[in-house]
């Protein structure tokens, strides 16, 4: 892996979901930041798509489960080279636009729309099992956020998984700890998270979410498990990269004012 | 119903590879032979309807024709937002079936009857909501799903029901199918109501006209019209509550060709259902009925209490 890659994507995602919250007034910076550096290395170094085939059969498929922290992987697709032709910054939540502020499958490279919390996993179930029913070899990923782990849905998609032996598939938690109204711990408590999907019989790795070094190598590890699906709990830090967001519950819903932004941009900029 | 639907779906899988079947754990006796025939395209996903509709999309995004079975309100209520957003706005193919209609598992109280699924399903856009009367309709909203490549959905009621039709029905007909034919008033049942109509039109010597509407979506414009041209009075009889139901639909559309011109009379329409309750004690699905007023007038002009 050139971690420099990745790295350089994380950074240009960041900033490109700064211009979008700032200058469309749109929220969940917050969840955009802790999941950028995982977003990053997965389609710098993971991904098997082609922007010119959105389509194709044979692709690997990611199931946006937090789609509210939509900027991320609108940034992260515009920059694979799938908005070709559309104006990613011009239409973000403008009237008539498929960009809206919860992703989108009308956009190319999107699979399923999300926004609603809890959904993503189980249909990724089901594109998994249909790889392993028709025997194709692509893979399926989840990014799902802590919080909406609250949901029942999940819990029943977390039993089907392991239960029909589905190892071409990989759920990714962001575990940044921080939901709507507060710590996970407070409103809901999750821990000890990764003794839960390993009781569940999910091979279960548990990294920094941020070091590019560790996320590769846990997706290259997911790849070779077989006989059960994996889950990468990620420890990550809401609004990481720029000072005042990290762990900080109100950049969930803020749009940065002139100076934050300002500040935000210069801050990215700077970083390596 | 539920053999004839089986039986039918193992005919079509036959003939299309691509047929899938999903069930929550419910369907003991029923869908074996579908099981051992095609043990490749099935699968029991366990009590968990919220990831059998989650599942079933995922498969029918890798072309699979999904149908998913449960029985009363699990596969359709308890999982109204997979329903509406990942497999109607993604418009996949699966089509849903539910066993156990209104109060086909009447004694079991009202955790088991499904009574506000029409209203609740037709309101989503792209979803082909029908209800069969009889086996012969039974089997033809099953082909007809079979072939549909959107959302739809099968409200099945159980088992016995009168065979209504005596002759097998057009497999292109969406329409509304005459099965009685009488004078001034036409009575329009959906679903395996159908039946206790015709007996009680047969037994009373009612001069009524009646009517099967097997595909509650699809109500016909143009014939409507015709209804209007041919029928002083309307009757809509569901086995479902009377807010957002069959006859809500016969109104709506009514009032909508009335504004639009279409219509130069709105007819008298009468609507027999449920009116807004639940039916909390144990009862036979004829009990529960009349208990919930299911049940035609004797003439044109006669009041029904509510």
């Amino acid at each position: 892996m050139q971690e420099n890659i990745s790295t350089q994507l994380a950074k240009r995602i960041r900033l490109t979901a700064l211009e979008l919250c700032y200058h469309k007034k749109a929220s969940h910076l917050g969840g955009a930041y802790s999941i950028a550096d995982i977003l990053a290395v997965l389609y710098a170094h993971h991904m098997r798509i082609d922007p010119e085939q959105p389509d194709d059969p044979a692709r690997d498929r990611l199931f946006y489960s937090k789609g509210h922290a939509c900027t991320a992987l609108y940034a992260v697709l515009q920059e694979s080279g799938f908005f070709d032709g559309l104006d990613l910054h011009e239409d973000f939540t403008t009237n008539g636009s498929y960009f809206t502020s919860h992703v989108n499958h009308q956009l190319p490279g999107i699979e399923l729309s999300t926004g609603s919390l809890g959904h993503a996993l189980g249909v990724a179930c089901g594109v998994a099992l249909a790889a392993k029913r028709k025997s194709r070899g692509y893979r399926s990923y989840v990014i799902a956020s802590d919080g909406e782990l609250d949901e029942g849905s999940n819990w029943e998609a977390i039993l089907f998984a392991p239960h029909h032996a589905l190892d071409n598939l990989v759920l990714v938690i962001d575990y940044n700890k921080l939901q709507s109204f507060g710590r996970t711990d407070d409103v809901l408590r999750l821990d000890p998270l990764g003794d839960k999907f390993k009781a569940f019989g999910w091979h279960t790795i548990e990294i920094d979410g941020h070091d590019h070094a560790l996320i590769d190598a846990a997706f290259r590890e997911a790849k070779q498990t077989s006989g059960r699906p994996t889950a990468i709990i990620a420890h990550t830090v809401k609004g990481k990269g720029v000072s005042f967001m990290e762990d900080t519950l109100a950049w969930h819903y803020k749009s940065p004012n002139d100076a934050e932004y300002a500040q935000a941009k210069a801050e990215l900029e700077a970083a390596v | 119903m539920r053999t004839t639907f089986i039986k039918t779906l193992c005919e079509e899988a036959r003939k299309d590879e691509r047929l899938f079947l999903l069930c929550g754990d419910l369907g003991f006796s029923v869908l074996e032979q579908f099981a051992d025939q095609f043990p490749e395209r099935y699968l029991n996903v366990g009590v968990a309807e919220q990831n059998m509709m989650q599942v079933a999309a995922g498969l029918a995004m890798e072309g699979y024709s999904v149908f998913t079975y449960s029985i009363g309100n699990f596969p359709t209520l308890r999982c109204m937002e997979q329903i509406r957003y990942d497999i109607c706005y993604h418009r996949l193919n699966v089509k849903i079936v539910a066993v156990g209609a209104g109060y086909a598992y009447g004694p079991l109280g009202v955790s088991h009857h499904a009574t506000e699924d029409i209203a609740m399903l037709r309101a989503i856009p792209g979803m082909r909501v029908t209800a069969p009367g009889d086996a012969l309709e039974t089997e033809l909203v099953t082909r007809r799903l079979c072939r549909d490549t959107g959302p739809g959905y099968i409200r099945l009621n159980k088992a016995g029901e009168k065979p209504v039709h005596r002759v097998p029905i057009a497999a292109d007909c969406l329409d509304m199918i005459q099965v009685r034919s009488g004078k001034s008033t036409a009575v329009l049942t959906t679903g395996a109501v159908l039946g206790d109509m015709v007996d009680q039109v047969d037994a009373r010597a009612l001069e009524f006209s009646v009517y099967s509407t097997p595909f509650i979506s699809d109500i016909s414009p143009h014939q409507l019209i015709e209804l209007c041209q041919r029928y002083e009075q309307l009757i809509t009889v569901e086995e479902h509550q009377l807010n957002g139901g069959f006859g809500s639909a016969v109104v709506e559309r009514l009032a909508d060709l009335h504004a639009a011109g279409k219509i130069s009379r709105f007819p008298r329409v009468r609507r027999i259902g449920i009116p807004g309750t639940f039916q909390g004690f144990a009862g036979t699905q004829e009990y529960l009925r009349a208990k919930a007023g299911i049940v035609l007038p004797d003439k044109q002009d006669q009041h029904v209490d509510r």
